[in-house]
């Protein structure tokens, strides 16, 4: 297993942040969206683009890559920042977020951006489609490529989670990795007032899946237990990573208001300031 | 008369005609296509036996998934596997598939315009004794209202088997209804299909048609018995249409049916609001306005009994279907 060195840990963090700020820029545009969940995943959409994956921005369609579903399609303001930043397609382009035309649906529509995996946004069937990917895998005997599937915590109120869950486990599908965004909110409120969720590794390795559960923010933790998961055979494997909504800003952190709302023009150029001290901070 | 540049079943007459149910045609056809086609895989929610996807099973394990009684987890898996490469069939009551996984058919397969095929029998209120709750009658209303989405209704077996093996080949999303229960084989292995043709299966001897009747489905042969029988006892003019590809529609077809007769009568096991012949209106209505009686169920949910009592309680049986196309006339 290769640790990452502290240079590179430097390297990502630095991304991380300047995909915050992309991040911050596109939902003032737009002027609709999804925040939290957005600011969250930053530094976990940041490793897995910028160091896990086996892809290649300038072939997108290249047969071999692995694949990232993104089931909880609300948080794609990452996804777009993350692509971009990676080379996808020009970092201009992420203001043309939620407009009329753009390839930036409000949630993620392959036919208008085909780098995507899939389309998303009603919650809860993300999970399947990778299964349906992993399962293709395995038919194939295919065994260099990993299904990687980001998924929400109040995403799993949707019975169809567990449906998908029972399924993989049963297929001894070790090709598929799921991140679990543990962040405790949701629309209307806590995960746990709104639907308790209660000890997810609990209920995952009840399903007999493979668990870990890591600080969201830290990726020496998030790239070891990934690393870990690629060596497990026979089982899938699920990450629980605890994770800060709206993280890198203060005010916009741990509080579900900014599950579903964005920025205006003040808290935007206070939100950027932050992020700005962030770079100076980490430098 | 039949139409017999079809080359249609010549024993459809006789009181002992084969049977064979479209849930057998599919799982024939299933495991033809299959064996010519690597990249077909087959899912199914707990139901392999009773859909005939066990033919393909049994076959082909290793190209098989058993998902369980999860239809919502049967289509998203379908859509990943075809992101992927592969050309899935998945199958099981049309009452869960597309009844309990509609969004996710929307979402995953057809918004992502994957070619899925959903195959699911049990359709229509031929299911028989397992009452209400099992009869889908709403199921072409939910796919054909789908974009991307192509709808098919075999009327026999034989149409089945080949509609399997030809949606195998398009690169579309696709419904198949199919049906439980064992019904006349109408058509010849020779009797041509192409998905979104539809065919003229009954043709006066001489003369133009005052009635042009459109079916899709099983209930084709009960409109052809009650053809049979007008042309005879009432000395009707009468074109049948059968329409077992509900989308795309075969407007061409309809519209000349309509020109010919200014009459038109559509027949269907299925809810006539948001069916076949709702498709058929907003063809006609359209493109050459004509007034039209629909035969379908009409607002009400199904129950328990044979096929052939609950097709005349709803008013599909032989007579009824007579009792209705006269009355067009008569009106």
């Amino acid at each position: 297993m290769e640790s990452l060195t502290k240079e590179e840990i430097k390297k990502l963090k630095f991304q991380a942040n300047e995909i915050r700020k992309s991040i911050i820029k596109m939902l003032y545009e737009a002027g609709s969206g999804h925040t939290a969940g957005s600011m969250g995943m930053a530094d976990i959409f940041t490793l897995l683009y910028f160091h896990v994956l086996r892809h290649d921005p300038k072939n997108p369609m290249w047969e071999e890559r692995d694949r990232l579903i993104l089931s909880n399609g609300h948080i794609c303001p990452t996804l777009y920042a993350t692509m971009a930043h990676a080379g996808y397609f020009p970092i201009a382009e992420l203001n043309t977020l939620r407009k009329f035309g753009s390839r930036l649906q409000g949630h993620p529509h392959r036919k208008f951006l085909p780098y995507m995996e899939t389309s998303s946004g009603p919650l809860g069937s993300g999970l399947s489609q990778a299964i349906g990917m992993a399962l293709a895998l395995k038919m194939d005997n295919r065994e260099k490529e990993t299904i990687y599937c980001i998924v929400s915590d109040g995403e799993l109120d949707e019975g169809q989670s567990f449906e998908a869950i029972m399924l993989a486990a049963k297929n001894k599908l070790d090709n598929l990795i799921v991140i679990v965004d543990r962040n405790n909110i949701q629309i209307s409120g806590f995960t746990e007032e709104v639907m308790p969720l209660n000890n997810l590794a609990y209920k995952w390795s009840s399903f007999n899946w493979n668990v870990f559960e890591v600080d969201g923010d830290n990726f020496e933790e998030l790239n070891n237990s990934i690393e870990q998961a690629k060596e497990k055979k026979g089982k899938p494997s699920v990450i629980i990573a605890n994770t800060i909504p709206g993280a890198g800003v203060s005010f916009l952190e741990n509080n579900y208001h900014w599950h579903g709302a964005v920025p205006n023009r003040k808290q935007a150029e206070a939100a950027l300031v932050e992020l700005e001290n962030n770079t100076k901070n980490n430098a | 008369m039949l139409n017999h540049t079809l080359k249609l079943n010549s024993k459809l007459w006789n009181k002992d005609v084969g049977k064979e149910s479209t849930r057998v045609g599919f799982g024939q056809g299933l495991l033809k296509a299959a064996i010519k086609d690597d990249n077909i895989v087959g899912l199914c929610a707990d139901l392999t036996g009773s859909t005939k996807m066990s033919f393909f099973a049994d076959k082909f394990p290793e190209r098989f998934v058993q998902v369980g009684v999860a239809e919502q987890n049967l289509a998203s898996v379908a859509s990943g596997m075809a992101a992927m490469g592969k050309i899935p069939f998945i199958s099981s009551f049309s009452i869960f598939s597309p009844g309990r996984n509609w969004e996710q058919i929307r979402t995953t397969i057809c918004y992502n315009d994957q070619p899925v095929k959903i195959a699911s029998t049990h359709s229509g209120l031929t299911v028989g004794p397992d009452g209400g709750s099992h009869q889908a009658l709403e199921d072409i209303a939910l796919t054909r209202v789908l974009p991307n989405m192509i709808v098919i209704s075999p009327c026999d077996a034989l149409e089945a088997e080949k509609a399997t093996i030809a949606i195998s080949k398009v690169s579309k999303p696709t419904y198949l209804r199919l049906t439980r229960d064992k019904t006349p084989i109408i058509t010849t292995e020779d009797t041509p299909f192409e998905i979104g043709k539809a065919n003229i299966v009954f043709i006066p001897e001489v003369g133009l048609a005052s009635v042009g009747v459109i079916a899709t489905g099983t209930i084709l042969s009960n409109v052809l018995l009650a053809a049979k029988l007008l042309e005879k006892n009432n000395n009707l003019k009468i074109k049948i249409l059968n329409l077992s590809t509900i989308k795309p529609l075969d407007s061409e077809a309809v519209i000349a049916l309509a020109k010919e007769t200014k009459n038109i009568v559509t027949v269907e096991d299925h809810q006539i609001e948001g069916g076949m012949g709702s498709a058929v209106a907003e063809c006609l209505s359209k493109n050459y306005p004509t007034k039209i009686k629909f035969i379908g169920v009409n607002n009400r949910f199904g129950q328990s009994g044979t096929a052939s009592e609950l097709l005349e309680h709803y008013g599909m049986d032989v007579q009824s279907i007579m009792r209705s196309i006269l009355e067009t006339i008569n009106n």
